[in-house]
Protein backbone atom coordinates (compact mmCIF):
# COMPACT_ATOMS: atom_id res chain seq x y z
CA UNK A 1 0.00 0.00 0.00
CA UNK A 2 2.69 2.42 1.10
CA UNK A 3 5.00 1.25 -1.67
CA UNK A 4 2.47 1.82 -4.44
CA UNK A 5 1.97 5.32 -3.10
CA UNK A 6 5.66 6.00 -3.55
CA UNK A 7 5.56 4.50 -7.03
CA UNK A 8 2.69 6.76 -8.01
CA UNK A 9 4.44 9.80 -6.61
CA UNK A 10 7.60 8.80 -8.44
CA UNK A 11 5.79 8.50 -11.75
CA UNK A 12 4.41 12.04 -11.51
CA UNK A 13 7.68 13.40 -10.26
CA UNK A 14 9.65 11.57 -12.94
CA UNK A 15 8.07 13.40 -15.86
CA UNK A 16 8.02 16.70 -14.04
CA UNK A 17 11.79 16.52 -13.63
CA UNK A 18 12.66 14.91 -16.94
CA UNK A 19 10.54 16.97 -19.29
CA UNK A 20 12.19 20.42 -19.10
CA UNK A 21 15.62 19.08 -20.06
CA UNK A 22 14.27 16.67 -22.66
CA UNK A 23 12.05 19.33 -24.23
CA UNK A 24 14.95 21.77 -24.59
CA UNK A 25 17.07 19.06 -26.23
CA UNK A 26 14.22 18.04 -28.56
CA UNK A 27 13.32 21.58 -29.63
CA UNK A 28 16.84 23.02 -29.96
CA UNK A 29 18.86 19.96 -30.98
CA UNK A 30 16.78 17.08 -32.34
CA UNK A 31 14.40 19.09 -34.51
CA UNK A 32 17.11 21.31 -36.09
CA UNK A 33 19.33 18.26 -36.61
CA UNK A 34 16.56 16.51 -38.55
CA UNK A 35 15.63 19.66 -40.48
CA UNK A 36 19.23 20.27 -41.48
CA UNK A 37 19.14 16.83 -43.07
CA UNK A 38 15.95 17.65 -44.95
CA UNK A 39 17.25 21.06 -46.13
CA UNK A 40 19.86 19.30 -48.24
CA UNK A 41 17.14 17.79 -50.43
CA UNK A 42 15.28 20.99 -51.31
CA UNK A 43 15.85 23.91 -53.65
CA UNK A 44 16.49 27.22 -51.89
CA UNK A 45 16.18 30.88 -52.79
CA UNK A 46 17.92 32.78 -50.02
CA UNK A 47 16.27 31.54 -46.84
CA UNK A 48 13.08 30.49 -48.61
CA UNK A 49 12.56 26.81 -49.28
CA UNK A 50 11.54 25.77 -52.80
CA UNK A 51 10.61 22.40 -54.28
CA UNK A 52 12.06 18.93 -53.71
CA UNK A 53 15.48 18.65 -55.33
CA UNK A 54 16.55 15.06 -54.70
CA UNK A 55 20.34 14.82 -54.79
CA UNK A 56 20.74 17.95 -56.92
CA UNK A 57 22.45 19.89 -54.08
CA UNK A 58 24.98 17.09 -53.64
CA UNK A 59 25.61 17.08 -57.41
CA UNK A 60 26.22 20.81 -57.35
CA UNK A 61 28.57 20.50 -54.39
CA UNK A 62 30.64 18.04 -56.40
CA UNK A 63 30.75 20.10 -59.60
CA UNK A 64 32.25 23.46 -60.60
CA UNK A 65 32.83 25.82 -58.74
CA UNK A 66 32.16 24.15 -55.39
CA UNK A 67 34.06 20.95 -56.13
CA UNK A 68 37.52 22.54 -56.08
CA UNK A 69 36.76 24.48 -52.90
CA UNK A 70 35.45 21.33 -51.26
CA UNK A 71 38.48 19.25 -52.21
CA UNK A 72 40.93 21.93 -51.03
CA UNK A 73 39.08 22.41 -47.73
CA UNK A 74 38.90 18.65 -47.22
CA UNK A 75 42.64 18.39 -47.86
CA UNK A 76 43.29 21.13 -45.29
CA UNK A 77 41.14 19.41 -42.66
CA UNK A 78 42.95 16.13 -43.28
CA UNK A 79 46.39 17.78 -43.05
CA UNK A 80 45.36 19.60 -39.88
CA UNK A 81 44.12 16.36 -38.32
CA UNK A 82 47.41 14.61 -39.07
CA UNK A 83 49.52 17.55 -37.86
CA UNK A 84 47.53 18.01 -34.65
CA UNK A 85 47.52 14.28 -34.01
CA UNK A 86 51.30 14.03 -34.36
CA UNK A 87 52.29 17.28 -32.61
CA UNK A 88 49.61 17.71 -29.96
CA UNK A 89 49.56 14.06 -28.96
CA UNK A 90 53.32 13.60 -28.72
CA UNK A 91 53.92 16.90 -26.89
CA UNK A 92 50.90 16.22 -24.67
CA UNK A 93 52.25 12.79 -23.82
CA UNK A 94 55.74 14.15 -23.16
CA UNK A 95 54.37 16.82 -20.83
CA UNK A 96 52.11 14.31 -19.09
CA UNK A 97 55.00 11.91 -18.54
CA UNK A 98 57.19 14.74 -17.26
CA UNK A 99 54.43 15.79 -14.83
CA UNK A 100 53.97 12.17 -13.78
CA UNK A 101 57.65 11.88 -12.88
CA UNK A 102 57.72 15.11 -10.93
CA UNK A 103 57.81 14.85 -7.15
CA UNK A 104 57.68 18.57 -6.39
CA UNK A 105 55.93 21.44 -8.16
CA UNK A 106 53.47 19.26 -10.05
CA UNK A 107 50.57 21.52 -9.17
CA UNK A 108 52.24 24.65 -10.52
CA UNK A 109 53.22 23.06 -13.84
CA UNK A 110 49.80 21.42 -14.22
CA UNK A 111 48.08 24.77 -13.70
CA UNK A 112 50.33 26.52 -16.25
CA UNK A 113 50.02 23.72 -18.81
CA UNK A 114 46.24 23.87 -18.74
CA UNK A 115 45.99 27.68 -18.66
CA UNK A 116 45.58 28.31 -22.43
CA UNK A 117 42.69 25.83 -22.58
CA UNK A 118 40.50 28.26 -20.62
CA UNK A 119 41.17 31.14 -23.04
CA UNK A 120 38.58 32.06 -25.61
CA UNK A 121 39.83 31.36 -29.14
CA UNK A 122 38.99 35.00 -29.92
CA UNK A 123 41.59 36.11 -27.38
CA UNK A 124 44.10 33.45 -28.44
CA UNK A 125 43.66 34.35 -32.09
CA UNK A 126 44.03 38.11 -31.68
CA UNK A 127 46.92 37.76 -29.23
CA UNK A 128 48.87 35.69 -31.75
CA UNK A 129 47.88 37.96 -34.61
CA UNK A 130 49.65 40.80 -32.80
CA UNK A 131 52.59 38.61 -31.74
CA UNK A 132 53.03 37.57 -35.37
CA UNK A 133 52.51 41.01 -36.90
CA UNK A 134 55.02 41.37 -39.77
CA UNK A 135 56.27 44.82 -38.63
CA UNK A 136 55.63 45.29 -34.93
CA UNK A 137 55.24 41.69 -33.85
CA UNK A 138 57.79 40.50 -31.30
CA UNK A 139 58.28 37.18 -33.11
CA UNK A 140 59.77 38.83 -36.18
CA UNK A 141 61.71 41.28 -33.99
CA UNK A 142 63.29 38.40 -32.12
CA UNK A 143 64.07 36.64 -35.40
CA UNK A 144 65.80 39.83 -36.59
CA UNK A 145 67.67 40.19 -33.28
CA UNK A 146 68.95 36.66 -33.75
CA UNK A 147 70.53 37.87 -36.97
CA UNK A 148 68.25 35.88 -39.23
CA UNK A 149 66.18 38.58 -40.98
CA UNK A 150 65.42 36.23 -43.88
CA UNK A 151 63.39 34.07 -41.46
CA UNK A 152 61.06 36.95 -40.69
CA UNK A 153 57.85 36.83 -42.67
CA UNK A 154 54.14 37.62 -42.66
CA UNK A 155 53.39 34.32 -40.94
CA UNK A 156 49.63 34.56 -41.32
CA UNK A 157 49.66 36.41 -44.64
CA UNK A 158 51.88 34.02 -46.57
CA UNK A 159 50.06 31.12 -48.25
CA UNK A 160 52.99 28.83 -47.46
CA UNK A 161 53.04 29.49 -43.70
CA UNK A 162 49.43 30.45 -42.87
CA UNK A 163 48.08 26.95 -42.23
CA UNK A 164 51.15 25.67 -40.32
CA UNK A 165 51.00 28.85 -38.20
CA UNK A 166 47.34 28.16 -37.38
CA UNK A 167 48.29 24.62 -36.41
CA UNK A 168 50.99 26.00 -34.11
CA UNK A 169 48.54 28.42 -32.44
CA UNK A 170 46.10 25.54 -32.04
CA UNK A 171 48.90 23.54 -30.41
CA UNK A 172 49.63 26.40 -28.02
CA UNK A 173 46.01 26.64 -27.00
CA UNK A 174 45.19 22.91 -26.78
CA UNK A 175 48.28 20.92 -25.76
CA UNK A 176 47.29 21.06 -22.07
CA UNK A 177 44.17 19.06 -22.82
CA UNK A 178 45.79 15.80 -23.99
CA UNK A 179 48.48 16.35 -21.37
CA UNK A 180 45.91 16.29 -18.55
CA UNK A 181 44.05 13.31 -20.08
CA UNK A 182 47.30 11.34 -20.39
CA UNK A 183 48.33 12.34 -16.86
CA UNK A 184 44.99 11.05 -15.53
CA UNK A 185 45.61 7.84 -17.49
CA UNK A 186 49.13 7.47 -16.07
CA UNK A 187 47.90 8.09 -12.53
CA UNK A 188 45.29 5.36 -12.98
CA UNK A 189 47.99 2.74 -13.69
CA UNK A 190 48.80 0.70 -10.61
CA UNK A 191 52.28 1.45 -9.28
CA UNK A 192 52.65 -2.33 -8.66
CA UNK A 193 53.37 -2.84 -12.37
CA UNK A 194 56.03 -0.17 -12.41
CA UNK A 195 57.70 -1.35 -9.21
CA UNK A 196 57.66 -4.99 -10.27
CA UNK A 197 59.33 -4.06 -13.56
CA UNK A 198 61.92 -1.97 -11.72
CA UNK A 199 62.76 -4.87 -9.42
CA UNK A 200 63.22 -7.03 -12.51
CA UNK A 201 65.77 -4.47 -13.67
CA UNK A 202 63.84 -2.86 -16.52
CA UNK A 203 65.08 0.61 -17.56
CA UNK A 204 62.74 3.62 -17.26
CA UNK A 205 62.55 3.83 -21.05
CA UNK A 206 61.58 0.21 -21.31
CA UNK A 207 58.95 0.62 -18.58
CA UNK A 208 57.42 3.47 -20.56
CA UNK A 209 57.42 1.61 -23.86
CA UNK A 210 56.36 -1.82 -22.64
CA UNK A 211 54.05 -1.01 -19.72
CA UNK A 212 52.87 2.58 -19.51
CA UNK A 213 52.31 3.33 -23.19
CA UNK A 214 50.22 0.19 -23.88
CA UNK A 215 48.17 0.84 -20.73
CA UNK A 216 47.50 4.40 -21.93
CA UNK A 217 45.52 3.04 -24.89
CA UNK A 218 42.13 4.16 -23.49
CA UNK A 219 43.40 7.76 -23.17
CA UNK A 220 44.83 7.49 -26.68
CA UNK A 221 41.44 6.39 -28.02
CA UNK A 222 39.69 9.39 -26.47
CA UNK A 223 42.34 11.86 -27.66
CA UNK A 224 42.34 10.48 -31.21
CA UNK A 225 38.57 10.55 -31.54
CA UNK A 226 38.24 14.04 -30.04
CA UNK A 227 41.07 15.32 -32.26
CA UNK A 228 39.38 13.84 -35.32
CA UNK A 229 36.06 15.50 -34.48
CA UNK A 230 37.79 18.81 -33.69
CA UNK A 231 39.90 18.78 -36.86
CA UNK A 232 36.97 18.12 -39.20
CA UNK A 233 34.81 20.76 -37.53
CA UNK A 234 37.70 23.24 -37.27
CA UNK A 235 36.18 26.71 -37.49
CA UNK A 236 36.90 29.24 -34.74
CA UNK A 237 40.63 29.79 -35.14
CA UNK A 238 40.68 29.91 -38.97
CA UNK A 239 37.64 32.20 -38.92
CA UNK A 240 39.19 34.66 -36.46
CA UNK A 241 42.57 34.77 -38.20
CA UNK A 242 41.66 34.25 -41.85
CA UNK A 243 38.01 35.32 -42.08
CA UNK A 244 35.28 33.25 -43.69
CA UNK A 245 37.21 33.06 -47.00
CA UNK A 246 40.18 31.31 -45.43
CA UNK A 247 42.61 34.04 -46.42
CA UNK A 248 45.27 34.35 -47.66
CA UNK A 249 43.89 33.02 -50.97
CA UNK A 250 42.00 30.15 -49.37
CA UNK A 251 45.16 28.78 -47.76
CA UNK A 252 43.36 28.32 -44.45
CA UNK A 253 39.98 27.28 -45.83
CA UNK A 254 38.20 24.45 -44.03
CA UNK A 255 34.99 22.49 -44.52
CA UNK A 256 33.28 24.37 -41.68
CA UNK A 257 34.26 27.77 -43.16
CA UNK A 258 32.91 26.70 -46.54
CA UNK A 259 29.72 25.55 -44.82
CA UNK A 260 29.42 28.97 -43.15
CA UNK A 261 29.95 30.83 -46.45
CA UNK A 262 27.37 28.71 -48.24
CA UNK A 263 24.89 29.15 -45.40
CA UNK A 264 25.15 32.89 -44.86
CA UNK A 265 26.85 34.17 -48.00
CA UNK A 266 30.51 35.00 -48.39
CA UNK A 267 32.08 38.42 -47.90
CA UNK A 268 32.58 39.05 -51.63
CA UNK A 269 29.56 37.46 -53.28
CA UNK A 270 26.90 37.97 -50.63
CA UNK A 271 24.48 35.38 -52.05
CA UNK A 272 24.02 32.22 -50.02
CA UNK A 273 23.39 28.65 -51.13
CA UNK A 274 21.40 27.04 -48.33
CA UNK A 275 20.81 23.79 -50.24
CA UNK A 276 24.44 23.21 -51.17
CA UNK A 277 25.51 24.31 -47.67
CA UNK A 278 23.16 21.82 -46.04
CA UNK A 279 24.44 19.09 -48.36
CA UNK A 280 27.96 19.94 -47.18
CA UNK A 281 26.71 19.90 -43.57
CA UNK A 282 25.34 16.39 -44.07
CA UNK A 283 28.69 15.32 -45.52
CA UNK A 284 30.70 16.83 -42.66
CA UNK A 285 28.40 15.19 -40.12
CA UNK A 286 28.73 11.82 -41.90
CA UNK A 287 32.53 12.06 -42.09
CA UNK A 288 32.77 13.01 -38.41
CA UNK A 289 30.18 10.46 -37.25
CA UNK A 290 31.49 7.52 -39.28
CA UNK A 291 35.12 8.43 -38.60
CA UNK A 292 34.55 8.71 -34.85
CA UNK A 293 32.57 5.46 -34.70
CA UNK A 294 35.03 3.44 -36.79
CA UNK A 295 38.00 5.01 -35.00
CA UNK A 296 36.59 4.18 -31.58
CA UNK A 297 35.92 0.59 -32.63
CA UNK A 298 39.40 0.06 -34.09
CA UNK A 299 41.24 1.81 -31.26
CA UNK A 300 39.27 -0.01 -28.53
CA UNK A 301 40.73 -3.25 -29.87
CA UNK A 302 44.24 -2.32 -28.85
CA UNK A 303 43.18 -1.43 -25.33
CA UNK A 304 44.30 -4.09 -22.85
CA UNK A 305 42.61 -4.96 -19.59
CA UNK A 306 44.42 -3.77 -16.50
CA UNK B 1 68.80 7.46 -23.89
CA UNK B 2 69.45 7.81 -20.19
CA UNK B 3 69.37 11.59 -20.35
CA UNK B 4 65.82 11.54 -21.77
CA UNK B 5 64.55 9.71 -18.72
CA UNK B 6 66.22 11.89 -16.09
CA UNK B 7 64.41 14.22 -13.70
CA UNK B 8 66.46 17.12 -15.08
CA UNK B 9 65.19 16.46 -18.58
CA UNK B 10 61.56 16.36 -17.45
CA UNK B 11 61.99 19.50 -15.42
CA UNK B 12 63.54 21.14 -18.50
CA UNK B 13 60.58 20.10 -20.66
CA UNK B 14 58.12 21.59 -18.19
CA UNK B 15 60.05 24.82 -17.76
CA UNK B 16 60.32 25.22 -21.54
CA UNK B 17 56.61 24.53 -21.96
CA UNK B 18 55.69 26.97 -19.19
CA UNK B 19 57.85 29.67 -20.80
CA UNK B 20 56.13 29.21 -24.17
CA UNK B 21 52.75 29.52 -22.47
CA UNK B 22 53.49 32.32 -20.00
CA UNK B 23 55.64 34.66 -22.11
CA UNK B 24 52.89 35.52 -24.62
CA UNK B 25 50.40 35.97 -21.77
CA UNK B 26 52.83 38.20 -19.91
CA UNK B 27 53.52 40.12 -23.13
CA UNK B 28 49.77 40.70 -23.50
CA UNK B 29 49.39 41.98 -19.92
CA UNK B 30 52.54 44.10 -20.15
CA UNK B 31 51.64 45.69 -23.48
CA UNK B 32 48.18 46.61 -22.22
CA UNK B 33 49.94 49.08 -19.90
CA UNK B 34 52.04 50.78 -22.59
CA UNK B 35 51.37 53.80 -24.78
CA UNK B 36 50.74 52.88 -28.42
CA UNK B 37 53.60 55.09 -29.64
CA UNK B 38 56.02 53.54 -27.14
CA UNK B 39 54.93 50.08 -28.10
CA UNK B 40 55.44 50.72 -31.82
CA UNK B 41 59.02 51.84 -31.19
CA UNK B 42 60.05 49.18 -28.66
CA UNK B 43 57.50 46.35 -28.45
CA UNK B 44 59.55 44.27 -26.04
CA UNK B 45 60.08 46.73 -23.20
CA UNK B 46 58.63 46.46 -19.71
CA UNK B 47 55.79 48.80 -18.78
CA UNK B 48 57.73 50.67 -16.09
CA UNK B 49 55.41 53.65 -16.33
CA UNK B 50 51.97 52.01 -16.57
CA UNK B 51 49.57 53.71 -18.99
CA UNK B 52 46.23 53.03 -17.29
CA UNK B 53 44.62 55.28 -19.88
CA UNK B 54 44.32 52.28 -22.24
CA UNK B 55 41.86 50.65 -19.87
CA UNK B 56 39.92 53.89 -19.44
CA UNK B 57 39.70 54.18 -23.24
CA UNK B 58 38.39 50.63 -23.55
CA UNK B 59 35.84 51.14 -20.82
CA UNK B 60 34.51 54.38 -22.29
CA UNK B 61 34.58 53.76 -26.03
CA UNK B 62 34.34 50.06 -26.52
CA UNK B 63 30.84 49.38 -25.16
CA UNK B 64 32.71 46.95 -23.00
CA UNK B 65 30.48 47.35 -19.96
CA UNK B 66 27.43 46.46 -22.07
CA UNK B 67 29.19 43.47 -23.62
CA UNK B 68 30.31 42.20 -20.23
CA UNK B 69 26.83 42.61 -18.78
CA UNK B 70 25.35 40.69 -21.73
CA UNK B 71 27.88 37.89 -21.34
CA UNK B 72 27.06 37.62 -17.65
CA UNK B 73 23.32 37.44 -18.45
CA UNK B 74 23.74 34.83 -21.19
CA UNK B 75 26.26 32.66 -19.33
CA UNK B 76 24.45 32.99 -16.00
CA UNK B 77 21.02 32.32 -17.52
CA UNK B 78 22.27 29.27 -19.42
CA UNK B 79 24.00 27.98 -16.31
CA UNK B 80 20.90 28.21 -14.08
CA UNK B 81 18.81 26.46 -16.72
CA UNK B 82 21.41 23.74 -17.32
CA UNK B 83 21.99 23.05 -13.62
CA UNK B 84 18.27 22.89 -12.78
CA UNK B 85 17.38 20.64 -15.71
CA UNK B 86 20.43 18.40 -15.24
CA UNK B 87 19.79 18.09 -11.50
CA UNK B 88 16.21 16.95 -12.08
CA UNK B 89 16.86 14.70 -15.06
CA UNK B 90 20.07 13.33 -13.53
CA UNK B 91 18.17 12.44 -10.34
CA UNK B 92 15.45 10.57 -12.23
CA UNK B 93 17.87 8.76 -14.55
CA UNK B 94 20.37 7.98 -11.81
CA UNK B 95 17.95 6.91 -9.02
CA UNK B 96 14.74 5.61 -10.60
CA UNK B 97 14.29 2.42 -12.51
CA UNK B 98 11.38 2.47 -14.94
CA UNK B 99 10.30 1.32 -18.40
CA UNK B 100 11.90 3.47 -21.08
CA UNK B 101 14.83 4.39 -18.86
CA UNK B 102 17.49 3.12 -21.25
CA UNK B 103 15.65 4.60 -24.23
CA UNK B 104 15.72 8.07 -22.65
CA UNK B 105 19.36 7.62 -21.69
CA UNK B 106 20.22 6.66 -25.28
CA UNK B 107 18.34 9.70 -26.57
CA UNK B 108 20.23 12.00 -24.19
CA UNK B 109 23.56 10.49 -25.24
CA UNK B 110 22.72 10.87 -28.93
CA UNK B 111 22.38 14.61 -28.27
CA UNK B 112 26.10 14.71 -27.52
CA UNK B 113 26.90 13.58 -31.08
CA UNK B 114 25.21 16.46 -32.89
CA UNK B 115 27.54 19.39 -33.52
CA UNK B 116 25.69 22.68 -32.95
CA UNK B 117 27.58 24.42 -35.76
CA UNK B 118 26.10 22.17 -38.42
CA UNK B 119 22.55 22.98 -37.31
CA UNK B 120 23.12 26.70 -37.40
CA UNK B 121 20.82 27.31 -40.37
CA UNK B 122 17.69 25.49 -39.20
CA UNK B 123 18.29 26.95 -35.74
CA UNK B 124 18.48 30.42 -37.25
CA UNK B 125 15.22 29.95 -39.17
CA UNK B 126 13.53 28.25 -36.20
CA UNK B 127 14.55 31.02 -33.77
CA UNK B 128 13.30 33.63 -36.23
CA UNK B 129 9.98 31.82 -36.43
CA UNK B 130 9.79 31.59 -32.62
CA UNK B 131 10.68 35.31 -32.31
CA UNK B 132 13.78 34.34 -30.36
CA UNK B 133 16.30 35.70 -32.82
CA UNK B 134 18.30 38.65 -31.56
CA UNK B 135 17.33 37.74 -28.00
CA UNK B 136 19.35 36.54 -25.04
CA UNK B 137 16.67 33.99 -24.18
CA UNK B 138 17.01 32.33 -27.60
CA UNK B 139 20.76 32.11 -27.17
CA UNK B 140 20.37 30.73 -23.63
CA UNK B 141 18.02 27.98 -24.84
CA UNK B 142 20.39 26.96 -27.65
CA UNK B 143 23.38 26.87 -25.28
CA UNK B 144 21.36 24.85 -22.76
CA UNK B 145 20.37 22.34 -25.43
CA UNK B 146 24.02 21.96 -26.40
CA UNK B 147 25.32 21.43 -22.87
CA UNK B 148 22.43 19.43 -21.38
CA UNK B 149 23.16 15.96 -22.81
CA UNK B 150 26.63 15.85 -21.23
CA UNK B 151 25.36 17.62 -18.08
CA UNK B 152 22.53 15.11 -17.58
CA UNK B 153 24.94 12.25 -18.23
CA UNK B 154 27.44 13.53 -15.66
CA UNK B 155 24.74 14.23 -13.04
CA UNK B 156 23.07 10.83 -13.47
CA UNK B 157 26.47 9.26 -12.82
CA UNK B 158 26.86 11.22 -9.60
CA UNK B 159 23.34 10.33 -8.44
CA UNK B 160 23.88 6.66 -9.24
CA UNK B 161 27.07 6.51 -7.16
CA UNK B 162 25.19 7.42 -3.93
CA UNK B 163 24.08 4.48 -1.74
CA UNK B 164 20.45 3.37 -2.25
CA UNK B 165 19.90 3.18 1.52
CA UNK B 166 19.81 6.98 1.67
CA UNK B 167 16.56 7.08 -0.31
CA UNK B 168 14.86 4.41 1.73
CA UNK B 169 15.93 5.93 5.03
CA UNK B 170 14.57 9.32 3.95
CA UNK B 171 11.31 7.75 2.71
CA UNK B 172 10.82 5.84 5.96
CA UNK B 173 11.29 9.13 7.78
CA UNK B 174 8.39 10.42 5.70
CA UNK B 175 10.25 12.56 3.18
CA UNK B 176 8.51 13.17 -0.12
CA UNK B 177 10.42 12.53 -3.35
CA UNK B 178 10.95 16.26 -3.72
CA UNK B 179 12.31 16.57 -0.17
CA UNK B 180 14.54 13.56 -0.81
CA UNK B 181 16.06 15.30 -3.83
CA UNK B 182 16.15 18.77 -2.32
CA UNK B 183 17.39 18.04 1.21
CA UNK B 184 19.18 14.68 1.10
CA UNK B 185 20.69 14.14 -2.34
CA UNK B 186 21.36 17.62 -3.76
CA UNK B 187 23.94 18.50 -1.09
CA UNK B 188 25.71 15.21 -1.85
CA UNK B 189 26.00 15.80 -5.61
CA UNK B 190 27.48 19.29 -5.25
CA UNK B 191 30.87 18.21 -6.69
CA UNK B 192 28.97 17.01 -9.77
CA UNK B 193 27.16 20.34 -10.06
CA UNK B 194 30.51 22.15 -9.87
CA UNK B 195 31.91 20.02 -12.71
CA UNK B 196 28.79 20.59 -14.82
CA UNK B 197 28.91 24.33 -14.10
CA UNK B 198 32.49 24.70 -15.31
CA UNK B 199 32.04 22.27 -18.21
CA UNK B 200 29.09 24.34 -19.47
CA UNK B 201 29.93 27.90 -18.47
CA UNK B 202 33.47 28.25 -19.86
CA UNK B 203 32.65 27.37 -23.49
CA UNK B 204 29.53 29.57 -23.34
CA UNK B 205 31.47 32.54 -21.95
CA UNK B 206 34.19 32.03 -24.57
CA UNK B 207 31.91 31.44 -27.56
CA UNK B 208 31.64 34.03 -30.32
CA UNK B 209 30.03 31.95 -33.06
CA UNK B 210 26.41 31.66 -31.94
CA UNK B 211 26.18 35.35 -30.90
CA UNK B 212 27.75 36.26 -34.26
CA UNK B 213 24.89 34.54 -36.06
CA UNK B 214 22.00 35.12 -33.65
CA UNK B 215 22.57 38.60 -32.19
CA UNK B 216 22.67 41.62 -34.50
CA UNK B 217 21.58 44.35 -32.09
CA UNK B 218 24.76 46.09 -30.84
CA UNK B 219 23.16 46.52 -27.41
CA UNK B 220 22.82 42.74 -27.06
CA UNK B 221 26.26 41.57 -28.14
CA UNK B 222 28.43 39.44 -25.87
CA UNK B 223 32.01 40.15 -24.87
CA UNK B 224 33.77 37.75 -27.27
CA UNK B 225 31.57 38.83 -30.16
CA UNK B 226 32.12 42.47 -29.15
CA UNK B 227 35.85 41.90 -29.15
CA UNK B 228 35.75 40.99 -32.87
CA UNK B 229 34.15 44.39 -33.64
CA UNK B 230 36.40 46.22 -31.23
CA UNK B 231 39.40 44.78 -33.01
CA UNK B 232 38.42 46.23 -36.35
CA UNK B 233 37.63 49.59 -34.76
CA UNK B 234 40.95 50.08 -32.95
CA UNK B 235 43.20 48.26 -35.39
CA UNK B 236 46.04 50.77 -35.10
CA UNK B 237 45.81 51.56 -31.38
CA UNK B 238 47.89 48.75 -29.97
CA UNK B 239 47.72 49.80 -26.34
CA UNK B 240 43.92 49.91 -26.41
CA UNK B 241 43.72 46.57 -28.25
CA UNK B 242 45.89 44.89 -25.64
CA UNK B 243 43.86 46.44 -22.84
CA UNK B 244 40.65 45.15 -24.45
CA UNK B 245 42.05 41.63 -24.77
CA UNK B 246 43.30 41.76 -21.19
CA UNK B 247 39.94 42.93 -19.85
CA UNK B 248 38.17 40.15 -21.71
CA UNK B 249 40.65 37.49 -20.57
CA UNK B 250 41.16 38.58 -16.98
CA UNK B 251 37.94 37.37 -15.32
CA UNK B 252 38.60 33.77 -16.37
CA UNK B 253 42.33 33.93 -15.58
CA UNK B 254 41.60 35.09 -12.03
CA UNK B 255 38.88 32.46 -11.53
CA UNK B 256 41.19 29.82 -12.93
CA UNK B 257 44.02 30.72 -10.58
CA UNK B 258 41.65 30.35 -7.62
CA UNK B 259 39.84 27.22 -8.80
CA UNK B 260 42.37 25.56 -11.11
CA UNK B 261 41.70 22.00 -9.88
CA UNK B 262 37.95 22.37 -10.44
CA UNK B 263 38.53 23.96 -13.85
CA UNK B 264 40.77 21.12 -14.97
CA UNK B 265 38.31 18.51 -13.70
CA UNK B 266 35.35 20.31 -15.23
CA UNK B 267 36.83 20.92 -18.66
CA UNK B 268 38.13 17.37 -19.03
CA UNK B 269 34.84 15.86 -17.74
CA UNK B 270 33.60 13.30 -20.20
CA UNK B 271 37.10 12.52 -21.43
CA UNK B 272 38.33 11.12 -18.11
CA UNK B 273 36.49 8.40 -16.25
CA UNK B 274 35.81 9.02 -12.54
Amino acid sequence: MKLSGIKREQRKFRWLLLSPGLLIIIIFTSIPALTTLSYAFFEWKGFVRGSWAGFENFNRLFSFPFRDQFLMAFRHNTLVFIAIMVLQTSFGLLIAYALFNLTRGQRFFRTVTFLPVIFSLVIVGYMWQILLDPYYGPINLIVNELGQPTWARAWLGDTATALPTLVFINLWRWVGFPAIIFLAGLNAISTDYIEAARIDGASEGKIFRKILFPLLAPSMTIITVLTFIGAFEWFDLPYILGGSNGSPAGATDTLALMFYRLSFGSVDSGANEVGVGSALGVIIFTVVGVGAAVGTKLLRRREVEM
Amino acid sequence: MKIFMSKTFFRGVLIFNSAIILIPVFFLLNSSLRETSDFARTPLKLATDPAWGNFAAVWQDGNFATYLKNSVIVTGGSLVLILLCALGAGFVLGRYDFRGHSLIMAFVLSGMLVPAKLMILPLFIQLKWMHLLNSHLGLILVYAAGALPAAIFIMSGFFRSLPADLDNAARIDGASEFQLLRRVLTPLVRPGLAIVAIYSAIPIWNDFFLPLVFLQDPEKKTIMQGLTMFFGQYSSQWGVLFAGLTLAALPLIVLYLILSEQFIKGLTAGAVKG
